[in-house]
C-alpha cells in the first residue's frame, strides 16, 4: 500500500488547502493523510450534508456517498447539499454534482442503496472510516456492526429535535487499543412505541449543521491523527438550553459483537432486532435453489400446507399436511433431512415453520419463497 | 436533593421543565421519585421488572451507573445526574 508520504499535490491544490498546510501541528503531512483516506458517508441528508460538505472542501481523497433516496421539498429545511433545482433527484447524485464543483481534486463514489445486512461489509470493507449520519435505529447497529465485523471506526452522530449526540466509536488507539462501540452505550434500541422512536421525531434545522460538522470534525481527526478522538466518550448538546455535556463510555464484557463471549459473528436481521417486524423471520430457498436440489438429487422432504382441495387442483409432490394440522402431525416431518416447506404463495408455510421451530425445534425448515405459484411460473419443471 | 436533567423526548412527560430537583439518596430513589411526580414518564424510564430501560443510559456526573454500582449509586444534594436516551434521528 502506498504511504501518505507519497501523496504528490498540485499547485491549485497547495493553494486550496492552504489554510490546513500552514497550521502548526497539522501541515502537509496531515493534508496528505486527508487526500489518501477513503471515508464513507452513510445517509446524506441532515448530518451528511455539513459532512460531505467539509470533508470534501477539506480535501479527503475519495468519499464514498451510500443513500437510496430523493430529495423532497421537505429536506430542504436542513439539507444544505441540496437546492430547489436538485428535488426529484437522487441524493447521491445531487450530492456528488455539488461537491464536485466545490472540490474537483477528490474523487466521489456513490452507492445508490439502502445499506442493508447483504451488501454492508461489501460497501464497507473498501474504506478505512464510517461516519454514520443516518436516521433509523436498525441502520445504526447495521452500521455499528459492520463497523465492528470489519475493524473500522463509526464516527457516529445522531439528532433529535433539539439535541445531538457525537461520538468515535470503535477506534483503535496508537497502542493498539479498541475503544467502546455504539452496543458498549446502548445494548438494545427502544422498542416501538417507546420515546424516542416515536414517529413524532423532528428536528430544528440548523441542529444537524451544528452535530454534522463536529462529525466532520472528528472524522479529520481520526484520519489525520491530529488531537484526541472522541473515543470512550459521548458528547451531547442541547440546543434549547445551550448545554454541553461529555460523558465517559466504556468497553462493556457483555457487548455481543466484541465482549468475552461474542455471539454476533455476522450482520443480522436489523428490523427484526429494533422490533420493527413482529415476526420473527424464517430461512428461505428460492424456487431455482429448490429446483436446483431436485435437479442434482439431493435429500430432502417436501411439505405442502395448502387444504387438500388446493392439492387436488395442482401440486408439485409434497406431503399434504394441512397448516391447521402441522403440530399435531409434526412426527411425520424429518429432522434428519432439509425439509422444504411450502403453500401457495409463502404466508401459510413460514407460519408453519415458525410454529414448528417454536414448539419443536427445528432447525432444517426451509420456506419456498413465492410458494407453488413461483414455482409453476419460474421453474415448471417437466412432472 | 439532587438535580436530574431531562432529555428532549422525555420533556413532555414533565411538563417542559428540563432540570427537577429530586429528594433521593440512590439513583434508584430518585428515578423513582421522578416517576412518582410524573407517573406517565414511568413506562419510560422501568421496564417491565422494574428495572431501567436499557436505552436509556444514565449518568452521575460524567459516570455511566453501569459502571458504578448501578441503581445504587449514590447521589449527594449537588450531584448531576443525565439521563440519556439512545436517538437515532427523524424517523423510526
Amino acid at each position: 500500500m502506498p504511504s501518505h508520504l507519497d501523496i504528490q499535490f498540485s499547485k491549485e491544490e497547495l493553494a486550496r488547502y492552504d489554510r490546513h498546510i500552514i497550521i502548526p501541528g497539522f501541515g502537509l503531512e496531515a493534508q496528505q493523510k486527508l487526500k489518501a483516506a477513503k471515508v464513507l458517508v452513510v445517509g446524506s441528508g441532515g448530518l451528511g450534508s455539513p459532512l460531505l460538505l467539509y470533508l470534501a472542501a477539506a480535501g479527503v481523497g475519495t468519499l464514498g456517498i451510500v443513500d437510496f433516496d430523493t430529495v423532497d421539498d421537505s429536506n430542504l429545511q436542513r439539507q444544505v447539499l441540496f437546492g430547489k433545482q436538485d428535488v426529484g433527484l437522487k441524493k447521491a447524485d445531487a450530492a456528488q454534482k455539488r461537491l464536485e464543483s466545490l472540490n474537483p481534486h477528490i474523487k466521489i463514489q456513490v452507492h445508490h442503496t439502502r445499506l442493508t445486512s447483504e451488501n454492508a461489509l461489501d460497501i464497507i470493507k473498501d474504506y478505512d472510516v464510517v461516519a454514520d449520519g443516518t436516521d433509523n435505529f436498525p441502520t445504526r447497529y447495521l452500521v455499528n456492526d459492520a463497523s465492528v465485523l470489519l475493524g473500522k471506526t463509526n464516527v457516529y452522530a445522531s439528532i433529535f429535535q433539539f439535541e445531538g449526540q457525537v461520538a468515535v466509536f470503535n477506534y483503535t488507539n496508537s497502542k493498539g487499543e479498541t475503544g467502546p462501540n455504539y452496543r458498549d452505550l446502548y445494548p438494545t434500541p427502544p422498542p416501538p412505541g417507546l420515546v424516542p422512536s416515536c414517529a413524532e421525531g423532528g428536528v430544528l434545522g440548523v441542529l444537524p449543521g451544528i452535530i454534522g460538522s463536529m462529525q466532520a470534525n472528528e472524522v479529520i481527526k481520526v484520519v489525520t491523527g491530529v488531537g484526541e478522538p472522541l473515543s470512550g466518550r459521548l458528547f451531547i448538546f442541547d440546543a434549547l438550553n445551550f448545554e454541553t455535556r461529555t460523558f465517559k463510555v466504556k468497553r462493556r464484557d457483555d457487548n455481543p459483537l466484541n465482549g468475552s463471549n461474542p455471539t454476533i459473528t455476522k450482520l443480522i436481521d436489523y428490523e427484526f432486532f429494533c422490533g420493527l417486524k413482529t415476526e420473527k423471520p424464517v430461512q428461505e430457498i428460492t424456487v431455482e435453489q429448490f429446483y436446483d436440489w431436485q435437479v442434482k438429487g439431493e435429500k430432502f422432504q417436501l411439505i405442502d400446507v395448502r387444504e387438500p382441495h388446493e392439492y387436488e387442483t395442482s401440486n408439485i409432490g409434497g406431503k399434504l399436511i394441512p397448516l391447521g394440522t402441522v403440530l399435531e402431525n409434526a412426527n411425520l416431518i424429518r429432522k434428519d433431512v432439509k425439509v422444504v416447506v411450502h403453500c401457495k404463495s409463502g404466508a401459510r408455510s413460514a407460519k408453519a415453520i415458525r410454529e414448528l421451530e417454536e414448539k419443536f425445534g427445528y432447525n432444517n425448515l426451509y420456506n419456498l419463497k413465492g410458494g407453488i405459484l413461483a414455482y409453476l411460473s419460474q421453474v415448471a419443471p417437466v412432472s | 436533593m439532587a438535580t436530574i436533567l431531562i432529555p428532549t423526548p422525555l420533556r413532555k412527560f414533565t411538563e417542559n421543565q428540563s432540570k427537577l430537583q429530586v429528594n433521593a439518596g440512590t439513583i434508584q430513589e430518585a428515578l423513582q421519585d421522578l416517576a412518582s411526580n410524573f407517573p406517565d414518564l414511568k413506562k419510560h424510564l422501568f421496564d417491565e421488572n422494574g428495572k431501567i430501560r436499557t436505552f436509556l443510559n444514565v449518568f452521575v456526573e460524567e459516570d455511566d451507573i453501569r459502571d458504578l454500582q448501578q441503581g445504587e449509586t449514590q447521589v449527594a444534594h449537588d450531584t448531576v445526574v443525565s439521563i440519556i436516551p439512545a436517538i437515532a434521528g427523524g424517523s423510526i
